[in-house]
């Protein structure tokens, strides 16, 4: 079961959320209502979503303080545990695309990786900055008009529609076109919290010396590249394209990585964590 | 060495150029996809919604509204289940932006709520409260402009003179928003016809008429708002109208002078003109 121990606690949490908003509509139950664009929780505390209300700006026209402040106090929450901790935590998508990976493994498809020269992991903050772009051209929140993810949450809530093809164009994407190639690349929402959640207190950390260098935390990572450090130096990961999602907790055997939370002066403690988590 | 890092600006800037290049070609596509996506003039949106073009900037699509409009009290059915809402949130392929709210009056028209239950909880402002309230400062669903019923006399068949008045008494402002006028009926020489007229500074466009319609198609229906009416223009002044003749207090008199005009008018009923 340790193997499963995030993964499980992840998929548990996504889907009650998505328990939650689906019985406001269906059952009138006021625990969360709405969408992630904008909630309401118990009935009062308004929560929206930082990209979401930006494209709204942008689009000049003057929002509703319940948003505003909705999207400050969302920001804040990921800006502690982790911007991306949205991505693997509540995103829906994330078990479409989680699940594409997951057979691009079992197809042995990853075994030659493809350069997609023109599609680089950065693609994702131009279309984030685009996104803005394109909502004050046209007048409206352009991701919106195109968001697998809230267009997958909506499905759930109110009907899908002609919109579950988004969702498999995704799916298909990501399995057979790029590795990750949707929140790896592209997703301006995952961009927007990778950037909120920059420097916030719940990280992942590495020892170097447990780890025995079976690589099993890169392959299961959808941001592999935040885990530089693994086998060369005892740091947190601290780049905020880090999911948060516990993956490579769960798959190493040795130990090696376990949640911390952020120490400022990284490089000063090396042993201490496996310590600290063993329990 | 200086060679290799001439290299490296030339490649960095290559690559710079095809970024923004790609950019550029993106945000082209996007943008005419999304102009394309939220153009849909014919739908009717929630009471109190803002003037379709900010409606559509500002609405975050996140559906309070059509949840209050189901799980309202008023909504449930004998087994205190929710019926269907009025308010629907457009999906992929409605040919509307995708995730705004709309309502369509031959599915469930809107029962024009006392409490008007989906706009206090819009967050965004889409639905503006202040449209709906008056100056006591309560909410008043009878101020809301949804839209306005149209009435086609060809398919209308109170308009054949056969008698029906099934839209006027669906009507939540009977007798304000839709009259009845009475005419004779010249071809059987001894009955009336009754003809529902909606009256558009009354009309809240909430559809229950459009519903109510006997006809295959009805033959009353509403349209927004823009759509259903038409526009005089300033030059037309109602001469019977002291407050219309007060526009005329300040008028110049504007004379404009062509190479017609400048001939004297020909008198040419009394004159032998020859042509
Ligand atoms: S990157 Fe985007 S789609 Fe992927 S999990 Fe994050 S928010 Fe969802
Ligand atoms: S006023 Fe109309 S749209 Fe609003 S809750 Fe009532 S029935 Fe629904
Ligand atoms: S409550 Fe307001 S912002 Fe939310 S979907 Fe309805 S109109 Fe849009
Ligand atoms: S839409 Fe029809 S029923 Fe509703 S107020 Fe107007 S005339 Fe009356
Ligand atoms: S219900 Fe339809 S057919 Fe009957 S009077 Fe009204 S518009 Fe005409």
């Amino acid at each position: 079961m340790k193997k499963f121990k995030y993964l499980l606690l992840r998929r548990a949490t996504q889907l009650l959320l998505l328990v939650l908003y689906f019985g406001a509509n269906a059952y009138g139950w006021h625990i969360l209502e709405g969408t992630f664009g904008s909630s309401v929780l118990f009935g009062v505390i308004p929560l929206a979503d930082p990209y979401t209300t930006l494209q709204v700006l942008a689009t000049g026209f003057v929002l509703g303080t319940d948003v505003l402040l909705g999207a400050a106090i969302i920001t804040l929450f990921y800006f502690v545990v982790g911007g991306r901790a949205f991505c693997s935590w509540v995103c829906p998508i994330n078990m479409v695309t989680d699940l594409a990976n997951w057979l691009r493994r079992r197809l042995k498809l990853d075994k030659e990786e493809v350069n997609y020269r023109f599609l680089k992991r950065s693609a994702r903050y131009w279309i984030m900055v685009l996104g803005l772009i394109v909502s004050a051209v046209v007048g409206v929140a352009a991701f919106e008009v195109l968001s697998p993810i809230t267009i997958m949450q909506r499905g759930i809530i109110f009907g899908f529609g002609a919109g579950i093809a988004v969702v498999v164009a995704i799916f298909l994407f990501d399995l057979f076109g790029v590795k990750n190639g949707w929140c790896g690349h592209l997703c301006p929402l995952g961009a927007t919290y990778s950037l909120i959640g920059q420097k916030s207190l719940i990280r992942v950390k590495h020892d170097h010396e447990a780890c025995t260098n079976c690589m099993e935390c890169k392959i299961v990572c959808p941001e592999n590249q935040v885990l530089w450090m693994v086998n060369k130096e005892s740091v947190s990961v601290t780049d905020g394209e880090c999911t948060n999602c516990g993956r490579c907790i769960d798959v190493c055997g040795d130990n090696a990585l376990e949640f911390s939370i952020r120490s400022f002066a990284t490089r000063k403690q090396s042993k201490g964590v496996k310590n600290e988590t063993n329990g | 060495m200086a060679k290799n890092s001439d290299n490296n600006r030339r490649k960095f800037m290559a690559t710079t150029l095809q970024s923004v290049g790609l950019t550029a070609l993106g945000g082209l596509l996007w943008s005419g996809y999304s102009d394309e996506a939220k153009a849909s003039p014919l739908v009717l949106r929630p009471p109190a919604a803002l003037p379709e073009d900010d409606f559509l900037k500002a609405c975050i699509k996140c559906g309070l509204c059509a949840e209050a409009c189901r799980n309202r009290d008023s909504n449930k059915d004998r087994d205190g289940n929710p019926r269907p809402s009025t308010l629907q949130m457009a999906k992929g392929g409605e040919h509307k932006l995708i995730g705004t709210p709309f309502f369509v009056p031959t599915d469930v028209p809107c029962y024009m709520c006392d409490d008007i239950p989906c706009v206090p909880v819009c967050p965004s402002g889409a639905l503006d409260e202040a449209s709906v309230t008056n100056e006591k400062g309560e909410l008043d669903i009878n101020m809301a402009r949804m839209g306005l019923a149209v009435v086609h006399k060809e398919s209308c068949v109170a308009f054949w003179g056969l008698q029906c008045d099934a839209c006027y008494r669906a009507c939540p402002l009977l007798d304000e928003a839709i009259t009845l006028e009475y005419h004779k009926n010249e071809r059987t020489g001894k009955h009336a016809f009754l003809l529902p007229v909606v009256h558009s500074d009354v009309c809240t466009g909430c559809g229950l008429c459009e519903k109510a319609c006997v006809t295959e198609e009805p033959a009353i229906f509403v349209l927004p708002v823009e759509y259903a009416t038409g526009k005089a223009g300033t030059h037309y002044v109602k001469g019977w109208d002291t407050q219309d003749q007060n526009r005329l207090k300040d008028a110049k008199e504007i004379h404009t002078v062509t190479e017609r005009s400048e001939k004297e008018a020909a008198d040419y009923l009394n004159m032998e003109v020859e042509y």
